[in-house]
């Protein structure tokens, strides 16, 4: 695994994706690479953190993104509006500087022969632009992708070329149930071939997987999104508590951090 | 530049490379922070509040950001003194820098334990007492708002720890911080950090719940550095005793006021969470800052501040 660093990057470009409105909220930040000594050696599902010097001292934290794409030229992230970071994030013009450091936490299992579900829902598809790109032999991947805003909004073209990938929006309760249905249906079948499951999204979302996967037997990591100040390990605030089945005895039902424990977990070992 | 600092203790000196310390729990143990820079050019390393046996800490959320600040309520969670000795201090680079223990304890015995547990500890360069912690039930801020206790806790971990330097870190959720500071040197201080967090709250309007598991947390960060000044002016007026200053310091200048009002040295606490080398760039634009303000060193500046 690589070394973590921080670098100033420089804003290449800021991409609206969607049509929602006069007020874009769905954006590909591309910046210039960092100078990290070994930065070709990161993992789909490991992640930075991001602070543009425009945040000055009124916004003090950096925001944790997931590492969509990364090559000789640039690295790319791709966010969704929420808070006030991410909204004057929103108005990053190209030359920006932008404190960023990474890249941060352990990142998805890849079991190259295993049958692979990749569980994503909302902006929980972003680490697996970098998993379906990296993966040596993508034709044991699928998806299910589960979304509230039109499919544009997301990164999802890359991934389709790819991979076969089963859409399902949810504007209203009784797709909901649907989805839960399928998502039963496809833990259920993976857990049959003995697979590997990996979802990414909302801790509602994450949950149900979780359920699921204890029910089917299935082999499941979750990602999880928790809050995070430092993102190296130091402030334990992105804490979360483990389960009798964490590995290491001495922390075994303690908190532990997610940013440089996780924020990939064993569905077993942890609580959300 | 000659950057060194010796904090003239009542008992045990206390010399640093450089007056740049890293101030407790916003540096985890040290080692989180070495991908980021050399961790033996700071003047020193206060880690991670430690006490006798593992804290699980206070429930999530435990942190939230404010206006040039946050909230902390992680309530002291650390795996105990002994895996702290075990895994982690043999990794630090103890002898090019200060290592400093940060201790946190609900009694005067306690304290005193814990305090004789550290003093045979070659790798520890001095403890910091933490009377003054918001996020615990117990204890906690009480220690840090009652001069009698206050005087209580110090002399315990004088008296179990006499081969070491004892830094008292002081609350300014307090009236009067002078008082407080004075107690602590009648017990045998050998110096104090001011100041710890401000108690302070914040709410999430939609769910119309505090934002905080714990309610109320100790707030840090840039917002609370003029709050810090004042503390640091009152104290170093009303002791002998050096004062290591700290509260919102980011950049060299900012510490540089800090020593202007009576700091000798400094801690860089929220900064590490700007930039994870918020505290190697302090240390590495020093000299220049000084050179920008006049002096020769950082102690030239320690309580040089004009005020006719
Ligand atoms: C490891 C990791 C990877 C991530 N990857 C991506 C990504 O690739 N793309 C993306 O768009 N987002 C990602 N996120 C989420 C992203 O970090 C948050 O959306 C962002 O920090 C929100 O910042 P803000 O300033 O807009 O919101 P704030 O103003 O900080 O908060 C707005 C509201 O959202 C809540 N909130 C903020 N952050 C979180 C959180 N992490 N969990 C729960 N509630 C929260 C706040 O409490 C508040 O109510 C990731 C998070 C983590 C931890
Ligand atoms: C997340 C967090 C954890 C902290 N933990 C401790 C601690 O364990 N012991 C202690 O004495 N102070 C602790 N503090 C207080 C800091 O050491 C420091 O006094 C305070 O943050 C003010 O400095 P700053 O504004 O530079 O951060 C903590 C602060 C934060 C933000
Ligand atoms: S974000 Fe600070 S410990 Fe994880």
């Amino acid at each position: 695994m690589s070394t973590p660093s921080s670098s100033l990057l420089t804003v290449l470009d800021l991409v609206p994706f969607g049509q929602t409105g006069p007020e874009h909220r769905f954006f590909a930040l591309r910046l210039s690479r960092p100078d990290w000594p070994d930065w070709n050696r990161w993992r789909p599902g490991q992640f930075v953190m991001v602070r543009p010097l425009s945040f000055g001292l009124e916004i003090p934290w950096a925001r944790p993104f997931g590492i969509c794409h990364m090559t000789a030229r640039h690295l790319i992230c791709f966010f969704q509006v929420h808070g006030r970071g991410t909204q004057r994030m929103a108005k990053l013009a190209p030359g920006d500087e932008v404190r960023v450091w990474g890249p941060l936490g352990n990142g998805f299992a890849m079991e190259e022969d295993t049958p692979t579900l990749l569980l994503a829902g909302g902006m929980g598809i972003v680490p697996f632009v970098g998993y379906v790109n990296r993966h040596p032999q993508p034709w044991n991947l699928t998806m299910l992708f589960g979304h509230r805003e039109p499919l544009g909004c997301y990164p999802v073209d890359s991934i389709n070329e790819r991979i076969p990938v089963d859409t399902l929006r949810e504007p209203e309760s009784g797709d909901l149930d649907d989805f839960i249905f399928t998502l039963q249906e496809r833990i259920r079948d993976n857990a049959e071939q003995h697979g590997l499951v990996l979802a990414c999204g909302p801790r509602p979302f994450l949950l149900t997987v979780q359920r699921l996967a204890a029910t089917f037997g299935a082999r499941a990591q979750l990602s999880l999104e928790n809050r995070m100040a430092c993102g190296v390990g130091a402030c334990l605030g992105c804490v979360t508590r483990t389960t009798a089945a964490w590995p290491v005895a001495a922390t075994r039902e303690t908190p532990v951090q997610v940013c440089t424990q996780g924020p990939v977990f064993w569905a077993s070992q942890v609580e959300l | 530049m000659d950057l060194s600092v010796t904090l003239k203790g009542q008992c045990r000196d206390l010399t640093l490379k450089n007056p740049v310390l890293t101030a407790s729990g916003t540096f985890g143990s040290g080692l989180e922070f070495a991908p980021y820079g050399d961790l033996a050019s700071l003047g020193g390393i206060v880690v991670k509040g430690l006490s006798l046996k593992p804290r699980q800490g206070n429930p999530r959320p435990r942190i939230v950001e404010t206006t040039a600040g946050m909230l902390n309520a992680v309530g002291l969670q650390n795996d105990g003194v002994e895996a702290f000795l075990n895994f982690k201090l043999p990794h630090l680079p103890w002898r090019e820098t200060a290592i400093v223990a940060n201790l946190y304890a609900t009694s005067p015995e306690e304290f005193r334990e814990l305090a004789i547990r550290l003093n045979g500890e070659p790798g520890i360069a001095a403890l910091e007492v933490n009377v003054s912690c918001p996020n615990v039930a117990a204890g906690g801020a009480l220690f840090g708002q009652d001069p009698k206790l206050a005087h209580a806790v110090t002399r315990a971990v004088r008296e179990g720890a006499p081969d070491k330097h004892v830094m008292v870190k002081l609350s300014p959720n307090v009236t009067d911080i002078a008082l407080m500071a004075r107690s602590v040197e009648d017990a045998g201080a050998d110096s104090v950090s001011c100041i710890n967090t401000l108690l302070g709250m914040a709410v999430d309007l939609p769910r119309r719940r505090p934002a905080l598991a714990n309610i109320v947390g100790g707030l840090s960060g840039p917002a609370i550095k003029p709050v810090a000044l004042r503390c640091v002016w009152q104290v170093a007026r009303a002791v002998r005793i050096p004062v290591v200053g700290l509260g919102g310091i980011i950049t060299a200048d900012d510490a540089l006021e800090f020593l202007l009002v009576g700091a000798s040295a400094i801690q860089v606490g929220t900064a590490n969470f700007l930039r994870p080398d918020a505290a190697f760039a302090l240390v590495a634009e020093l000299p220049a800052a000084c050179e920008r303000a006049g002096a020769a060193s950082p102690r030239e500046l320690t309580g040089a501040l004009v005020t006719d």
